[in-house]
């Protein structure tokens, strides 16, 4: 049984690589366009991990992120973070809202499909 | 005619009494040793001769009387007069020699009168001479603080600790004319006036913060410590602005060096109308952050589109999608960087004003703040001492009350704790409470609400001042499980870096705005009424008018005003304004005031022209001539406006027939003429205004001479005049 891994991210450009990319590594791939699509998603599915872009449309990724964390039945699912932010107060806040991890944009993909299949292995 | 001397004819019945006895007693001892043939001998001898020998004892008399008088002269008178002269020169600034007169005693001490006389002359024009330097000294100074004020191309305000205002540079002027809320009536002179409340225009709060900083500091032994707050006035323009403090000048007697107390006793204000430039800041930081944040993304659509098609089993239909993204992404990147080109950002100014100020205190001042703004307790929790921050305190401290105040209203909470720590080269400062209920839906819109302090909502949001900040903020559950908290993470602070002030030279014309005089002057807990005629400041203001009817019709059409200050006419701080009566003008008054239809017209109404003038009068006693007519004038008016002038009044008219009562005329012409006053434009309302208040001046220190000092006394006798049946 494969893992679900939901993309949650606004911008077409990206999204299309990054679902390509994780397919291709064998995962089950579902995509969110806006905060409120991802929210959604992420209690009617369940995926094993979020990719979580902060600045979208409806809800901000930063909320998203609070709600999850502020439901029990959510409580599995990891958050990476995805975010064009590279302030250090962005990336204290979004761990600081339960994201289990954070990558600054541009990222080389070789990364981030390595810290998904990390994140997975650990559930942390 | 030669007044009787007591002491000379008491001194000769003495001796003629004496010589009398002598006379007598010889005379009977002789007698009592004569034979009775020897005593017939001597009574035939003298006896007829008695009345010689009366005579002689007379004559004898006489002399002695004379001898007296000179003696008395020349012992007691001489030096009595001398001792009445002396007194004169001692208690008058006389300048005389004085004449020796009577014994040589005497006159050695008249001389040395002399000398001590002459001592003291040479003393006191040594001590003028110095008087005169020391005072064209100072005068040099301030010139010097004038020019230099008046060249700065910043505006200047300078204040006691009441906030009334010593001094401002003509930049100041035209600075606060921006922030009028009625420029063209009063340009900004309602707001900017010596002996003005600077409260008219900034927040008592904001400023009250600011030296508060400063105090502690100085404590602390700061050597020049100053503050910063920026502020949006009712216009809506955001000011920047610096405060120095002024310090007690302590310098011992005869010391030559002066030493510099920390007691405060004013504040210098320097401002900046950073209107512009804020705007400006938020257009680049527009820009900047499209640069950074909005090329990140593509950056990282466009790398991640490369990582793929590296793939060499890619499908075609996937590839043209790849690159097409890639196209699509270098275009936008492109455009990105043409519109920083063009966009007009390029001039990088100073961003919102941090101070560095020590956590404690900081946590301090928002425990303090909270405990008087809220039924909130705040205490303290685990607080780092060692950390400075680097903090735009005011606004960060209303962000901090707005959360409190939340959450006191929307979860019943009524103890909060503050604590502070480093965090990774920042420092994190919560704001946190024992929940009742683990809503946090709500919190979550609380920083992005426009704070509110007190009944005022401002333009910014808990978030905008993280920003401004450089920080962050958010809600977290505590590590304890039981608490929650608000954490703001805040930039901490490095040296602070010297502010150079650039001054350049511009010909503006030199400001005579200076009175120095109020620093000694302070809020008085007395009322106006008991106070001296001579410490008060006055609006002294003439009117215009349709007619002389204000119930029956008559409007104003022209109202003028000047200041006085610490005694001082203000010849640069006046109000001057054509009042559109919105009715015709009669004519027949015309020639009287000058004012013509074609005048007013479009001049504002005297809706809005009393707000102003009421601000212009305020705090301050109001001085006509005739004034009951110009109070009913405004009084009429009370209804439709709603501003009402319940200050104090004197009037010269009263003031003048009280002091002079035998006069026939009291016409302001007439008054004028018998002090000398020169009188320029007479039935303008200023020139009017401007007589008035010499008149005014005039009268004062006559009053004085009659023992009405005080306002109250004043009111009181000008009551009781004749001219006072008519009342206001």
């Amino acid at each position: 049984m494969s893992q679900t891994i939901l993309i949650a991210d606004d911008e077409p450009n990206i999204v299309i690589s990054l679902e390509y990319l994780l397919k291709r590594e064998g995962f089950n791939v579902l995509v969110a366009r806006d905060g409120q699509e991802a929210l959604d998603t992420i209690v009617r599915e369940q995926p094993h991990l979020v990719l979580l872009d902060v600045m979208m449309p409806k809800k901000t990724g930063l909320e998203v992120c609070q709600s999850v964390r502020a439901n029990p039945l959510c409580a599995k699912v990891l958050i990476l973070m995805l975010t064009a932010k590279g302030r250090d107060t962005d990336l204290s806040k979004g761990l600081a809202l339960g994201a289990n991890a954070y990558m600054i944009k541009p990222f080389s993909t070789k990364e981030l499909v390595q810290k998904v299949k990390t994140l997975l292995e650990t559930g942390a | 005619m030669r007044k009787v001397d007591w002491r000379i004819i008491i001194g000769v019945g003495i001796v003629g009494v004496v010589c009398l006895v002598w006379l007598l007693v010889t005379g009977g001892l002789i007698w009592a040793a004569l034979e009775e043939p020897d005593r017939e001998a001597v009574i035939n001898a003298v006896g007829p001769r008695v009345v010689l020998l009366v005579v002689m004892w007379a004559v004898s008399l006489a002399a002695v009387g004379a001898v007296l008088r000179q003696l008395v002269a020349y012992f007691m008178t001489a030096p009595a007069r001398l001792a009445e002269e002396a007194q004169v020169l001692l208690g008058t600034d006389v300048k005389r020699r004085l004449v020796a007169q009577g014994s040589v005693e005497n006159r050695r001490l008249t001389d040395l009168f002399n000398q001590l006389v002459e001592q003291r002359e040479a003393l006191r024009s040594e001590m003028d001479v110095r008087v005169q330097e020391a005072s064209r000294n100072t005068e040099m100074e301030k010139s010097r603080l004038a020019a230099l004020m008046s060249e700065l191309t910043k505006s200047v305000v300078v204040c006691n600790l009441d906030g009334r205002i010593l001094l401002y540079n003509n930049r100041a002027r035209m600075q606060f004319r921006a922030l009028s809320k009625a420029p063209g009536v009063a340009g900004g002179a309602e707001l900017v006036g010596l002996g003005r409340s600077i409260y008219s225009v900034f927040d008592r709060k904001l400023v009250t913060h600011a030296l508060e900083n400063i105090q502690h500091r100085l404590q602390r032994g700061a050597a020049s410590p100053s503050a910063q707050f920026v502020t949006t006035t009712h216009a809506g323009q955001l000011l920047r602005v610096q405060m120095a403090p002024v310090r007690a000048v302590q310098s011992p007697d005869g010391a030559a060096d002066i030493a510099v107390s920390n007691d405060l006793t004013g504040f210098v204000l320097m401002l900046d109308n950073i209107t512009r430039e804020f705007e400006a800041d938020s257009e680049k930081d527009r820009v900047l952050y499209s640069l950074t944040e909005g090329s990140r993304a593509a950056l990282a659509n466009a790398q991640a589109a490369v990582e793929v098609l590296e793939y060499p089993d890619i499908e075609v239909e996937m590839r043209e999608r790849l690159l097409h993204v890639i196209r699509e992404e270098i275009q936008g990147l492109g455009k990105r960087i043409d519109e920083m080109q063009t966009s007009s950002t390029n001039n990088l100014r100073s961003r919102w004003p941090l101070e560095d100020m020590l956590g404690a205190d900081f946590i301090e001042a928002a425990v303090r703040r909270i405990e008087t703004s809220l039924p909130v307790r705040a205490e303290w929790d685990a607080v780092d001492t060692s950390l400075w921050l680097k903090v735009e305190s005011f606004s960060l401290l209303q962000a901090l009350v707005h959360l409190s105040s939340r959450l006191n209203i929307e979860c019943g909470v009524d103890t909060v704790q503050l604590r502070l720590a480093e965090n990774a080269q920042r420092a994190q400062l919560d704001l946190l409470w024992t929940p009742q209920t683990p809503d946090i839906k709500a919190m979550m819109n609380w920083e992005l609400e426009q704070i509110r302090s007190g009944s005022e909502t401002l333009s910014l949001t808990v978030q905008d001042v993280l920003t401004r900040h450089g920080g962050d903020s958010w809600y977290e559950r505590d590590a304890d499980g039981v608490r929650a908290f608000f954490r703001f993470l805040l930039p901490l602070a490095a040296p602070q870096e010297e502010l150079a002030s650039a001054t350049f030279l511009r010909n503006e014309s030199r400001p005579e705005y200076y009175d120095f005089d109020l620093f000694q002057s302070s809020e008085q807990s007395r009322s106006l009424e008991d106070r001296l005629l001579t410490e008060l400041t006055y609006t002294v203001f003439d009117t215009e008018t349709t007619g002389l009817n204000p119930a029956g019709g008559d409007e104003i059409i022209q109202v003028g005003a000047v200041r006085i200050v610490n005694g001082k006419l203000l010849q640069q701080e006046f109000f001057d304004q054509l009042v559109d009566p919105k009715r015709t003008i009669p004519a027949e008054t015309i020639p009287i005031h000058g004012i013509k239809p074609e005048m007013v017209k479009g001049q504002p109404t005297i809706g809005q022209v009393l707000p102003a003038f009421h601000t212009f009068a305020q705090d301050t006693v109001l001085v006509a001539h005739n004034a009951a007519f110009d109070m009913r004038c405004l009084q009429v008016k009370e209804k439709a406006t709603g501003i009402v002038f319940d200050h104090p009044v004197l009037d010269t008219l009263l003031l003048s027939a009280m002091l002079h009562p035998n006069q026939e005329s009291h016409r302001l012409e007439a008054i004028a003429e018998r002090f000398n006053v020169t009188v320029i434009g007479r039935h303008t309302a200023l020139g009017d205004s401007i007589v008035t208040a010499e008149v005014f001046l005039k009268l004062i220190p006559l009053l004085a001479e009659k023992g009405i000092l005080t306002l109250r006394q004043a009111r009181e006798e000008a009551q009781k005049t004749f001219y006072a049946r008519l009342k206001y």
